[in-house]
């Protein structure tokens, strides 16, 4: 590998952060879309210079951008999200039916295999997929299917905002939906099923059985090892040993188990990332330290990562889609924070360094590593 | 020619710097102005009015003449001036939050 490419995404625009193998100076390139919400930005892993972004702001809605060259220059592309069919109903705050609406995108994941076909998981939450490259897009409507009428919106919108394609099995998709839960598709995307048993929520969601409403905040896999999954709830950071079928708490001696996003380290699949949030109330870290906790026995025992994070006075949150592993020797980890930062780490976690610090919101960050 | 002025965000997609100009004959109506904008900026498709919907978007205004016109139907006839070409429909992204 001879280049990394991190991928910013932020409340006012893109930015590229690119470094030589050693990772030990940036060049960063940005505002790219100056001024807009960069919800994610994300490259196809058969063509990493194809890269994928969903912009949009209150005012003009969605767009989607797409380049050929690695971020050098890029195009729109098709912007049309609409639901198959009668869009239908989920539940509204007061109990009530309310119609669907497309509000944005906040997940895009290429295809493993082919630059042109790419999966859009959007608020209200829905699956698309496009075949040409962005240009037209087609809800995967099954998944409304699955029991979509008692879905609710929580605080941050009815998103889906995480998407897993299966490395060994391509018509296996995972799909986590804010306040919905965790689904499961084994034929490509045509039918689906909540896979949330064993997630608990007595705060929330005082029915242990309920199906579905289990807040899922972020899903993350190991490629050599699909399936088995690891979830960061609401509260809990959760661990799967079936593909979704059972879920068990793995929080273990975590400060708290409330957070965002989670990570695999990309050689360790027993090594997982969390950064814990004091609470749904305080989204900030507990006692101002910044803290990524690493476990490598797969959850249950974590250890605080703290060299070169800041140990007082941080009360910046690292939202769900904003930590992210590249696949060099040295795994390097990478999260962005709602104060502008983002910090690397290119030994697995044990120090870090910030790449820059003043950007706006980060709201989401992936990396590509690069021949 | 009907002379349209697009806020920042739209005049950068569009990828154009000034007004846009759009051949008088086919924008009558505040709708077929937007029509035409669109068939010449198809980029800007879903950005002014709701792809769904085809209403305009909640932060959009429409003025023209010192007049704010976004809550008139969209088959309201331009002001003469507009169509005359001595004042711009404007386009206009509403105060909206920081």
């Amino acid at each position: 590998m001879s280049e990394v490419r991190v991928l910013v995404g932020t409340q006012k625009g893109a930015f590229i952060l690119t470094s030589e193998a050693k990772r030990s100076s940036w060049d960063v390139r940005g505002p790219l879309f100056a001024g807009w919400e960069i919800y994610h930005m994300n490259g196809s892993p058969a063509d990493p210079q194809r890269l994928y972004a969903s912009q949009s702001n209150g005012w003009f809605g969605q767009v989607i951008q797409r380049s050929n060259d690695g971020g050098q220059t890029w195009e729109a592309v098709g912007n049309k999200f609409a639901y198959e069919g009668e869009p239908g109903t989920h539940q509204w705050y007061d109990g009530t039916q309310h119609p669907w609406e497309f509000k944005r995108v906040w997940q895009l994941q290429p295809s493993l295999n082919d630059p042109e076909t790419v999966y859009a998981g959007v608020e209200d939450a829905g699956l698309f997929r496009s075949a040409d490259g962005g240009q037209s897009w087609q809800e995967l409507p099954g998944l409304r299917a699955a029991k979509g009428h008692l879905w609710q919106p929580g605080a941050g919108g009815m998103c889906l905002h995480t998407i897993l394609l299966d490395t060994s099995n391509p018509q296996r998709i995972f799909v986590a939906i804010s306040a919905a839960g965790a689904f499961r598709t084994d034929d490509g995307g045509l039918t689906w099923r909540p896979i949330n048993r064993g997630l608990i929520s007595p705060g929330e969601l005082p029915d242990k059985s309920a199906e579905v409403g289990h807040c899922v905040h972020n899903l993350a896999m190991h490629p050599s090892r699909p399936g088995i999954l690891f979830m960061q709830k609401h509260w809990d950071v959760m661990r799967s040993d079936n593909a979704g079928d059972s879920w068990h708490e793995v929080s273990g001696n975590l400060p708290s188990d409330f957070g965002f996003p989670i990570a695999v380290h990309a050689h360790e699949p027993n090594t997982i990332y969390v950064i814990p949030i004091k609470s749904d109330s305080e989204h900030y870290p507990p006692d101002g330290k910044l803290r990524v906790y690493r476990s490598r026995s797969g959850g249950d025992e974590w250890e605080a990562l703290t060299n070169g994070l800041p140990q007082k006075d941080c009360y910046v949150n690292v939202l769900r889609s904003a930590l992210a592993v590249d696949t060099l020797d040295s795994c390097g980890i990478y999260f962005g924070t709602t104060g502008g930062q983002v910090y690397a780490s290119i030994d697995s976690g044990d120090s870090w360094n910030p790449i820059v610090r003043d950007l706006p919101k980060v709201l989401s960050v992936e990396v590509q590593s690069l021949p | 020619m009907i002379r349209v002025m697009l806020p920042q965000h739209l005049r950068t997609l569009a990828q154009v710097s000034q007004e846009v100009e759009l051949p008088a004959e086919s924008a009558k109506t505040i709708n077929m102005v937007l029509e035409a904008l669109l068939i010449k900026y198809p980029i800007l498709r879903g950005t002014i009015l709701d792809q769904g919907s085809g209403q305009r978007r909640p932060f959009i205004r429409f003025f023209a003449c010192g007049q704010d016109l976004s809550l008139e139907p969209l088959a309201t006839p331009l002001p003469e001036a507009v169509l005359a070409g001595r004042e711009p429909f404007r386009i206009v992204g509403a105060m909206a939050g920081g």
